[in-house]
């Protein structure tokens, strides 16, 4: 069967469509964590706590969606990534998912007793719930960054030579460091939208403007270490972007200083870091002047920067290997088939307007801040 | 390959997976018991039915978040553990599991929230669609993952790409239309119906009995018993679809579960009971209902079903076949531009499952001898008194339910609700269907076994390339949560019911004396 769309083009359309899924898990659940993260901080009691967990109570478990989905799309259609990765980073991996167990529990649960150490309990859940899995995510990407210690046999079955304490070196820490003040700084902002106007919402400010100090300077760190440590790969031989799924066939090498090269070939691309940068500034001016929605607009644009900064400057790689750089697996050589890049594109063109326009509605319908004074009034809230 | 991370990986999974289909059928069944009753309020406007709404919409939301919370463990499991089978297969199984995203999860998730905090900011009718998502919702997820394991099951529509090494697509509609996953998916979801009628007619009986809440519990009783009655005829109707299935497409998984080791000419019996026995090859003490077998696998009464020695002669010749296409493989990886060795391999490839079975014993299946080769050839068989008697239990509490809610429906009409030894009978009954799902999730994916994909990938093949110790980690750190979760949820569960039905127009905080089930 002729499919209208070519292979390279499909292959092309998914990286960015990843990048979409990725970026919009950041925005929706990682408000969602920031505030979890935020939770022992900027609320001091039980009925402060419980005003904060209902700015995201009707609407986290759709956010949380975006990182299943996440996880299937990449399933789907780099199911080769999937396999190195997950594999690879195992324990990482585990401890982002007893985290991810966690916070629906202790969301659920937390206001089903009244005691105060059951409900303080569920808070450190709800903590743990939103800064484990960010602080995880980070490193898991700077190690993306850095280079995973894989390979891969003839049949492609792959091993991964890396122990869990070799995931932390201090690139990494900054990416796990960079990603926490990113989302803590969109979690206090998505206060400033959604919270009633009180102490709980003037520590939120001053937590944000932290957190935006430290973006900046993580951020900035991150460039520092893209341009002179040994980051960076390199394709050396001619690619077949229509060629077969398999890693095998290209010569990739280790290149320090690789990641900056598509800015050089590709100037539009500094958009990416520039509105990093940018929003981290317009959130913290909106911090200041108590402007929420600007707040809320420069968080989420500085979000959506720093994400696509990491996956242009690596484009085309997904996860290269340091051990065995011909194993590194790129957007020409470790997709799906044609056949089902095509099929799942179609599905994605279907579902995913509907997906956005259904959850619009809902959070027209639950628009509004939550305050301390409706959780006398409402039994159903948390 | 390491045997011990295998059989590790196999436990993990068995663990998360049986864990999480405790919760899966009873949200499946709860939410469209909300839908039905909430269906009542809108269209009575009776006060009444909104409370009874709320009322199990709060146990639907106890147990719906655990159901959530560890189905995320079942969707990262694949490429953590299981690595190897995520890259062969990804291409096929993959595909589903995102479309259970897009279309299944982002509604129910979505629209979950809205059904409980929505309750003062939607119209009536509007509550009622966003509960009737919900239900859409978690039934759609149903659907995407039976998909996925149909075509473990049945792996129709691909074909083994030697340039990527693992299977590719050909034809989606087959994956999408596999009669397995059909068949699998509307018993499934039945049995999901029954879990949760069951449950909302045992907590009503219960209060029938303390005489507490009866205006709840009796409409309740009444509506889980019409459901119930319903479901339970068709997860019997559906199962007999789903062996009927089996015949095509795993013979041998319906050999394992009858336990029948020879060829039964036509037409088959069903064996009632038996001491299958593994070591002499043989069923002792079996105890046969004539024609019912043959009946139901063939839907004739004139063809055999295969035994099991007979399929394993037929495994063998496989093996040898796929030892075959092994070696064209090995050829045109060596050089892609072999086309004899090309040539060879498609002649073969329908086999390369087979071949690859040898790889537990010897790392180059071509070196296997003829010993080696015959028991791969036993490996094949699944683990038949595990089959024989998951099915009989299935099947023994399959039938039970139907006594159970005729009886109840019987009762529900003659608006009697005193009959105190058929409340105590159903309170006792309410684990049984549970137990009726777990064994029928053992007796589908252990009967598929030594396969992870029928014909196409050994289980022991697809793990990841882990370490003993990471393994035990996280074993023992699922255990420990998981069952740290179990209690909690069970103790809320039974709050809940302990409070009743007007707990939310009970002003907060309540009495925190610790639950008590002998007071309760």
């Amino acid at each position: 069967m002729e499919l209208p769309l070519d292979y390279a083009t499909l292959r092309t359309i998914w990286w960015l469509l990843l990048g979409v899924l990725l970026i919009a898990f950041a925005l929706t659940d990682g408000f969602d964590m920031g505030v979890g993260a935020l939770l022992p901080f900027v609320a001091r009691n039980d009925e402060e706590r419980r005003m904060v967990i209902n700015t995201i109570g009707a609407t986290w478990e759709g956010n949380q969606v975006w990182f299943i989905l996440g996880g299937g799309a990449i399933f789907a259609a780099w199911p080769m990534v999937y396999a190195v990765s997950f594999s690879g980073f195992y324990l990482a991996m585990f401890v982002v998912l007893s985290a991810m167990i966690l916070r629906p529990v202790a969301f659920k649960y937390r206001s089903k007793r009244p005691e105060a150490r059951w409900r303080a309990a569920w808070d450190w859940a709800l903590f743990i719930g939103g800064f484990v899995p960010v602080l995880v995510f980070g490193v898991a990407v700077g190690n993306v960054l850095q280079g995973a210690p894989f390979r891969l046999d003839t049949d492609l079955r792959a091993f991964y030579e890396g122990s869990f304490f070799g995931l932390f070196t201090p690139f990494t820490l900054i990416c796990g460091l960079l990603s926490v003040a990113m989302l803590v700084l969109h979690g206090a902002a998505w206060l400033g939208v959604k919270a009633e106007r009180g102490p709980v919402l003037d520590r939120a400010r001053t937590f944000g403007t932290v957190a935006a100090f430290a973006s900046l300077a993580l951020f900035g760190i991150g460039g520092l270490f893209a341009a002179f440590g040994d980051l960076g790969f390199r394709i050396e031989s001619a690619v077949d972007a229509n060629g077969p799924s398999n890693p095998l066939h290209a010569v990739m090498t280790a290149a320090p200083g690789a990641w900056l090269d598509n800015y050089g070939r590709h100037p539009w691309m500094l958009i990416a870091p520039v509105l990093g940068f940018g929003g981290v500034v317009i959130a913290l001016i909106g911090l200041w002047r108590r402007s929420d929605a600007l707040a809320f607009g420069g968080s989420s644009a500085s979000t959506l920067g720093i994400i696509s900064t990491v996956g242009l400057s690596m484009f085309p790689f997904i996860l290269p290997s340091t051990i065995d750089a011909r194993s590194s697996l790129t957007v020409w050589n470790a997709s799906s088939s044609h056949l089902t890049l095509f099929v799942m594109l179609l599905g994605t063109v279907v579902f995913l307007p509907l997906i956005l326009i259904y959850t619009a509605w809902v959070y027209k319908v639950l628009w509004g801040r939550s305050s301390t004074a409706a959780l006398k009034t409402n039994p159903d809230l948390y | 390959m390491d045997l011990a991370v295998v059989d590790l990986s196999r436990l993990q999974f068995a663990l998360t997976a049986l864990y999480h289909f405790l919760f899966v059928p009873l949200t499946l069944g709860l939410s469209f018991l909300l839908v039905i009753m909430e269906s009542i309020y809108v269209m009575t406007n009776r006060p009444i039915w909104r409370t009874i709404t709320r009322f199990w919409g709060t146990l639907f939301g106890i147990n719906f978040v655990l159901g959530v919370a560890t189905g995320i463990t079942m969707e990262f499991q694949f490429g953590m553990n299981w690595s190897y089978y995520s890259h062969y297969v990804g291409d096929i199984f993959g595909a589903p599991l995102a479309m259970e995203g897009l279309m299944a999860f982002f509604l129910e998730a979505t629209f979950v929230g809205l059904m409980f905090f929505g309750w003062d900011r939607l119209s009536k009718v509007g509550h009622l669609a966003v509960t009737f998502l919900v239900a859409l919702g978690t039934n759609f997820s149903a659907l995407w993952i039976l998909i996925a394991n149909g075509w473990m099951q049945n792996p129709v529509g691909a074909d083994f790409n030697p340039a990527t090494m693992r299977m590719e697509v050909s034809d989606f509609m087959a994956v999408l239309f596999n009669p397995v996953a059909q068949a699998k998916f509307v018993h499934t979801v039945s049995a999901g119906y029954v879990i949760a009628s069951l449950f909302v007619l045992g907590v009503s009986s219960w209060y029938l009995l303390r005489g507490r809440w009866t205006s709840v519990a009796k409409r309740s009783f009444t509506v889980a018993a019409a459901f119930g009655l319903a479901s339970s005829l068709s997860v019997v109707v559906l199962g007999d679809e789903s062996g009927y299935a089996l015949t095509d497409n795993q013979k041998m998984k319906l050999a394992a579960l009858e336990a029948m080791w020879r060829t039964e000419p036509a037409p088959a019996g069903l064996a009632a009971f038996g001491i299958p026995s593994v070591k002499d090859r043989e069923t002792h003490f079996e105890v046969k209902i004539p024609y019912v077998l043959g009946l139901i696998s063939t839907r004739s009464i004139d063809r055999p079903v295969v035994g099991i020695f007979e399929l394993v002669a037929v495994a063998e010749d496989r093996i040898e076949n796929g030892v075959k296409a092994y070696d064209a493989l090995e050829a045109y990886k060596a050089n892609p531009k072999d086309l004899d060795a090309r040539g060879r391999f498609e002649l073969h490839r329908r086999d390369l499952g087979y071949g690859l079975l040898l790889k537990r014993y010897v790392d180059d299946p071509r070196k296997a001898d003829r010993a080696t080769i015959q028991k791969a050839a036993w490996d094949t068989v699944p683990n038949v008194p595990l089959m024989f008697w998951a099915f009989r239990i299935m099947a023994g509490v399959g039938f039970l339910m139907i006594g159970i809610f005729t009886v109840a429906f019987i009762l529900a009409t003659r608006r009697n609700f005193q009959t105190r030894w058929f409340l105590w009978a159903v309170v006792c009954a309410m684990p049984l269907p549970w137990l009726a799902a777990e064994m029928g999730w053992v007796l589908a994916e252990v009967g598929r076994q030594p396969w992870a994909v029928e014909g196409v990938l050994p289980t022991f093949l697809g793990a990841s390339s882990l370490t003993v110790p990471q393994l035990w980690a996280t074993i023992i750190g699922f255990t420990a949560f998981y069952g740290a979760l179990a209690v909690v949820e069970v103790g809320l569960m039974l709050r809940a019911i302990k409070k009743g039905p007007f707990a939310h127009t009970l002003p907060e905080p309540e009495d925190d004396a610790a639950f008590d089930p002998a007071t309760a």
